[in-house]
This record gives C-alpha cells, sequence and structure tokens, in this order.
C-alpha cells in the first residue's frame, strides 16, 4: 500500500486518511465528480489566418478514482484537451472543473499552484529534466506545490522500482527507467487526478504492459483518478472503460462529416 | 523530525540555478572572470585616484610652508615633501637665518639636495629634522636599533627604511656620494659617510631619503656656493662665511596659520626674490585637479568594462535560452509560477556575478599590490591594499546589481516561454 501516513511536527505536508483508499474513493465519489467539462471549446489560428475549431466537448466527467482511457488518433486534440484540463492552456468557452474549482477562471499564478497540488501529468516523452537526478526531478515537483518531503519522494521511488537508481540522472536511466520517474513524480503531491499522455509511446510492448499496470495500480493505490490518452489498441485493452475522443468532440464530428464524399 | 523543506520556493530557485551554473560551467566561469576584472578594476582605480590624492594632497604633512627660489611652488613642493623633481633654485643662507629667526615662525629646517647615492636622494639639514619637525602631525622620525641622529661636524647620514631596504647598507656602513639626482659612476664623491642611523618606516617619500649634515653638502668636493652671487668653493678646515652659504629650501612651521597668510603676502605678492609654497595641500591639490582629466578617463574605463561585463553576463544566460525552453516549459507545467522561472534566471545573473565580485577582491589586490610597488619605488609613498576604501563595498553591491539588471532580459525571455508549446522536444 502507497498511502503515505506520515505526519510533521508543524504541519501535515501529506495527507492523512484514516479511510482506505477505496473508501476514500467512494467518499469522495459522494460529494463530486473529480473532472466535469461543459461546453468546453478551443479553437486554434491556422497560418493563413483561418481560426479552426480543434475541441468542442458539451460534456465529460471523471470520478474519483477512476480511470479511463481516452482513444484518440493523432492531430484529435489529444494533448490539446489534456492541457486544458491541466490549466496549461486555457479554452476559448466553456468550464473545466477540477476537483470542483473552474481552473479557467483562476488567475494564472493560482492556476499555476492548482496545477502543482492537484494534477499529476504523464507526459509522453516524460519531460524528465536532464541536469536533475530522478531524486531530484520528484522533488522539483514538490517544490511548486506543498512543500518538499524527501522522504515521500524517495519512498515513491522505492515503490516504482528505482531504489538503487534515484541519483542517477535520466540520461543514466533506460526509457522504461524514466518513464517510472516521470510516473513518481506525477504522483508526488498526493493529485486527485493524474492526467497521462500517450505514457507508453516510447516504450517496447513488456514495458508497456508493465507501465500501464504500474499507473492503474499506484493511482488506484492512492486515490487518484487517471485518465489516460493514447491511440495504442494495446494500451487501450488494459482498461475497463475506454471512450473515443471522437465521440464526446463535436468538433471531430463536424469534420469528419465535411471531410465525407 | 520532518524531512519537509520550508520554503520551497527558495528551495526550487536554489536548486534551478545551482544545477544551470553547473551544467554551464564553463559560461559561468568566463562570465565571472569578466566580472571579476570588472569590479577588480573599478575597485582598484578608485582606490588608488583616492589614496595617491590623499598621500600627495599634503592632509597629513605636519609642516606648513616652503621657502624656496623665486619659481613654481608646485616644483618646490615637488621637490621638498615628496623628493621629486629638480630644486627651482637656491635661496641665501641669510634668508633662512631671516626666516627662522621671525617671530611668526615656530620651526625652520634646511633642505640642500645636489647628491645622490645609487638613485637615492642626498639632502643636507641639520638635526632639527628628526629631533623637532614632524613628518606627519604628531609623528617624529624615529630610528631603529641603535641608530642615532648624525653628528653635524662628522661625516654621518642617517637613511630611511627604503634606502636601507634596496641598497644593503646598514648601521655603520660606509658610502660615497654621486654628484647630481641621477645616479652616474662616473660622478663619484671621494667623501665617505658611515650610516649611523636607520629610520624606522613612515610609510612616507622620506623612507627613500638620505639625511647628511647641510655643511656636508657645502664641502662636498666639486660644490660651489653661490650664495653671495660670487662662486665660493668651500676648503679644508676652514669656516665657511654665511654670505656664500645658500640652501634648496626651508621647510617651515608656523605658530598659528595667519602667519602664513602674512607671509604669503609679504614673500609671494611683494618680495621678489623667494617663493613661499603656502598651503602645501592646496597646490597639490591644484595639480591633480589639473591631472583630473587623467583620472576621469581611467573612471570611464573602468566603467565601460562593468558595462562590458554586464553584458557578457546577458549573451551567456540569453544564449542558453533556446537550449532551456522546454525545461522552462517543464517546470511551469509542474507548477513553477512565471515569476519563479523569471527570478531564478534573475538569481542565476546575481550568482554570476557575485561570483565574479569575489574573485574580484584578488583582482582588485593584484592590481594595488603591483600598483604599490611601483609608486613606493618611485615616489615613496605607500598604498595601502586594505584601505577600507567605501568603493570595497560599494562595487560589489553596484556589480551584482548590473548583474541582475543584465539577467532581466533573459529572464523576461523564460518569463514569457509558451508552456504548451515547448514542452514537446524539438528537433
Amino acid at each position: 500500500m502507497l498511502r503515505w501516513t506520515k505526519t510533521t511536527s508543524h504541519k501535515p505536508r501529506v495527507r492523512v486518511s484514516p479511510l482506505t483508499s477505496a473508501e476514500s474513493v467512494l467518499k469522495i465519489r459522494s460529494y463530486m465528480p473529480i473532472l466535469e467539462i461543459h461546453n468546453l471549446v478551443k479553437t486554434y489560428t491556422a497560418p493563413d489566418g483561418e481560426r479552426t475549431t480543434i475541441l468542442d466537448i458539451p460534456n465529460f466527467t471523471l470520478e474519483p478514482g477512476e480511470q479511463i482511457a481516452l482513444e484518440g488518433s493523432s492531430g484529435s486534440g489529444k494533448t490539446t484537451l489534456l492541457n486544458l484540463i491541466a490549466g496549461i492552456l486555457t479554452p476559448d468557452r466553456g468550464q473545466i472543473r477540477v476537483a470542483g474549482k473552474d481552473i479557467a477562471l483562476l488567475p494564472e499564478s493560482v492556476r499555476d499552484r492548482w496545477r502543482a497540488e492537484h494534477i499529476g501529468y504523464v507526459f509522453q516523452t516524460f519531460n524528465l529534466l536532464h541536469g536533475y537526478s530522478a531524486l531530484e526531478n520528484v522533488e522539483l515537483g514538490m517544490m511548486f506545490g506543498p512543500g518538499v518531503d524527501k522522504e515521500f519522494a524517495a519512498h515513491l521511488l522505492e515503490r516504482v522500482g528505482l531504489r538503487e537508481r534515484m541519483r542517477y540522472r535520466p540520461s543514466q536511466l533506460s526509457v522504461g527507467q524514466q518513464q517510472r520517474v516521470a510516473l513518481a513524480r506525477a504522483l508526488a503531491n498526493h493529485p486527485n487526478l493524474v492526467l497521462a499522455d500517450e505514457p507508453t509511446g516510447n516504450l517496447d510492448r513488456r514495458h508497456t504492459d508493465e507501465a500501464i499496470a504500474l499507473i492503474r495500480q499506484i493511482c488506484g493505490e492512492n486515490g487518484a483518478a487517471l485518465l489516460l490518452v493514447s491511440h495504442d489498441y494495446h494500451v487501450l485493452g488494459k482498461f475497463d472503460q475506454v471512450r473515443k475522443l471522437d465521440e464526446i468532440n463535436l468538433a471531430a464530428q463536424a469534420f469528419a462529416e465535411a471531410a465525407a464524399p | 523530525m520532518s524531512a519537509t523543506t520550508h520554503s520551497p520556493f527558495l528551495a526550487g530557485l536554489y536548486l534551478i540555478v545551482r544545477r544551470s551554473l553547473r551544467r554551464h560551467a564553463l559560461s559561468t566561469t568566463v562570465t565571472a572572470a569578466s566580472v571579476a576584472l570588472a569590479s577588480g578594476l573599478v575597485m582598484a582605480v578608485f582606490s588608488i585616484a583616492d589614496q595617491t590624492r590623499t598621500a600627495f594632497t599634503g592632509g597629513k604633512i605636519g609642516y606648513d610652508a616652503i621657502l624656496g627660489a623665486r619659481g613654481s611652488p608646485l616644483q618646490l613642493v615637488l621637490n621638498t615633501v615628496y623628493h621629486l623633481e629638480t630644486s627651482p633654485g637656491n635661496i641665501p643662507w641669510k634668508l633662512y637665518q631671516t626666516i627662522r629667526e621671525d617671530p611668526r615662525v615656530d620651526l625652520a629646517v634646511p633642505y640642500a639636495v645636489g647628491d645622490n647615492y645609487r638613485g637615492f636622494r642626498i639632502v643636507g639639514t641639520t638635526e632639527d629634522i628628526f629631533g623637532r619637525l614632524e613628518y606627519q602631525p604628531g609623528k617624529r622620525f624615529e630610528f631603529q636599533g641603535k641608530g642615532r641622529p648624525f653628528d653635524a661636524k662628522r661625516r654621518e647620514a642617517v637613511i630611511g627604511s627604503f634606502v636601507a631596504q634596496r641598497t644593503g647598507l646598514r648601521l655603520n656602513s660606509t658610502f660615497n656620494p654621486y654628484h647630481g639626482l641621477t645616479f652616474d659612476e662616473t660622478m663619484r664623491h671621494p667623501e665617505e659617510y658611515v650610516v649611523v642611523g636607520i629610520l624606522k618606516p613612515t610609510n612616507t617619500p622620506s623612507d627613500r631619503v638620505i639625511w647628511i649634515p647641510i655643511e656636508g653638502i657645502f664641502r662636498m668636493e666639486g660644490h660651489v656656493l653661490r650664495g653671495s652671487g660670487e662662486e665660493f668653493q668651500a676648503e679644508a678646515g676652514k669656516e665657511i662665511p654665511d654670505d656664500h652659504k645658500e640652501v634648496s629650501a626651508v621647510m617651515l612651521k608656523f605658530k598659528n596659520p595667519q602667519a602664513g597668510f602674512a607671509l604669503d603676502q609679504t614673500i609671494n605678492k611683494q618680495g621678489k626674490v623667494a617663493t613661499l609654497a603656502f598651503p602645501i595641500g592646496s597646490i597639490m591639490a591644484s595639480l591633480f585637479d589639473k591631472m583630473g582629466w587623467v583620472n576621469r578617463v581611467l573612471i570611464l574605463v573602468a566603467y565601460l568594462v562593468v558595462l562590458v561585463a554586464a553584458g557578457s553576463i546577458l549573451a551567456s544566460i540569453y544564449n542558453t535560452m533556446n537550449e532551456r525552453r522546454r525545461e522552462f516549459a517543464i517546470l511551469r507545467a509542474l507548477g513553477a509560477r512565471r515569476r519563479t522561472v523569471f527570478s531564478a534566471i534573475v538569481l542565476e545573473a546575481s550568482t554570476i556575478s557575485a561570483l565574479g565580485v569575489l574573485a574580484g577582491y584578488l583582482v582588485y589586490a593584484g592590481i594595488l599590490a603591483g600598483a604599490a610597488l611601483v609608486v613606493r619605488a618611485q615616489t615613496g609613498v605607500v598604498l595601502d591594499v586594505f584601505s577600507g576604501h567605501q568603493v570595497l563595498y560599494l562595487a560589489p553591491i553596484v556589480m551584482i546589481v548590473v548583474g541582475a539588471l543584465a539577467g532581466v532580459v533573459p529572464a523576461f525571455k523564460a518569463y514569457s516561454t509558451d508552456v504548451a508549446a515547448n514542452l514537446t522536444p524539438h528537433s
């Protein structure tokens, strides 16, 4: 069990729950979805000046502890959607509520902090910082959130099987090990929601299976909801709930209709 | 015991800056070196200018005026106080006697030049130079070990500490003076002098002087006295009539400051025979004012070097911005605020500047030590590396602020990094 119950003398750094993860999930579920999207519209301006709608999502929700895989082909707006949910991008219209807060309405600096504290993000290319050790990569994620807990950072790396390689830099780790560091970093601040953007895109089949199992297991242990996007049917097959982005995105449907002969 | 860091913002900044400095160690070192040169140069220029001005403007001279031949007061001061330049001429011994007896004059010490020993000036004077004259307010010459003043009737000499150090002359050493103020082996006088005293260091030009009885100057072979207007050469065993005697200058201590102004009126404005250099400090200050443009050019050059150093900080950090855009995007995606990355770059620039400033103290010490050697050898004035000049703390502060300002441009670039566009690697 990964749930970290260490307390500090000044201020509990880690949320301590007397509940098991399953109980916790049930309790949160009774209050509100962890992610609610309403009438989300995102457009971009093409080089020729034409404005194109890439996302138009009337409704989408994710319950606490829920794990959903979102299927989408390349260029379908998967990464844009995750960046919108993470508050890295802002929508043109609509609401994105994470744990009850409409993050698009938050001032940028508050949104940054909110992201650090509530959302874990596993990128397709892992986006580890190469000048830093594995441990420092995890600690950096904590620095911009509630604060660094070195013991918990080490514990996370130990949990993903990198106990002996905490001081290694990303360039000294295999691709699979880098992916695990990225997972540990995503969970460093006890997020309510973990976003994973093609997290196994650079892994072979065996490592993909291991990585998906690990992500799902650790998110489950931490009570974090998981929204994973991928175009890989092998990955999608590992999930009970799979949604197609094109089905929830009206912009994709409109594009498909326009492109139909 | 908690392992939680209490100031994550500062901890994050510290880690980002430390890692960046390490990753760009070469450019960090080169940039810090340019800052070190700039700050060291600025500190040295200001410190040397200030110390030389203080040393030469006579603020610490223990007497008030110099009486000498009609001519330039500046030449008189340079000749008598700093033992530089040639004497503008001589004045009759009678004038010395008159000024000595003036009720407004507390002390009058004669000063006669014309010979040297291995380039060090030999000055003929009286015992008053040791017993009564203060070379700086409250300070009189003191002897090392068993040294003593010369006997006015003997061929005895008292030498300054720098002379002893450079010539190797010790107590009871003997030497022969050479004619003229520059050393010429062919101009050796036959008279032999014995060293009876070595003065303790005074850190003034007097450390470079050999003092002998003034009678010795009068009687040195080949010296011609023209005090009466006619040429006269002293003969061994015979008294020299006062009318024939002459001196290069007279160092004067007045009983009150008004005496100086009164004598200035009498000697300089009404008289035609002599010049009174008074006040000594203002004469040297006017020289420094005339030469001020040299100092201003040096300071301008130092400021330009500071600008170049600031430019090198800006360039070295700015050049890393492209490769670091992804790093900033990742940090922002992890929750770092814009002000965090902005502060990290400004802090990095300030840190490079601070490292440079620390090394700048070594540069400053090196420049000042070198300058001190040259200035002391040439003028006897001693520059103090640890003078405590305010530039020693103002320059580092200014350099760090300039460094921080140089970091603002690349910091703004980091500040405006497009997170989403830079999260994916660019090949």
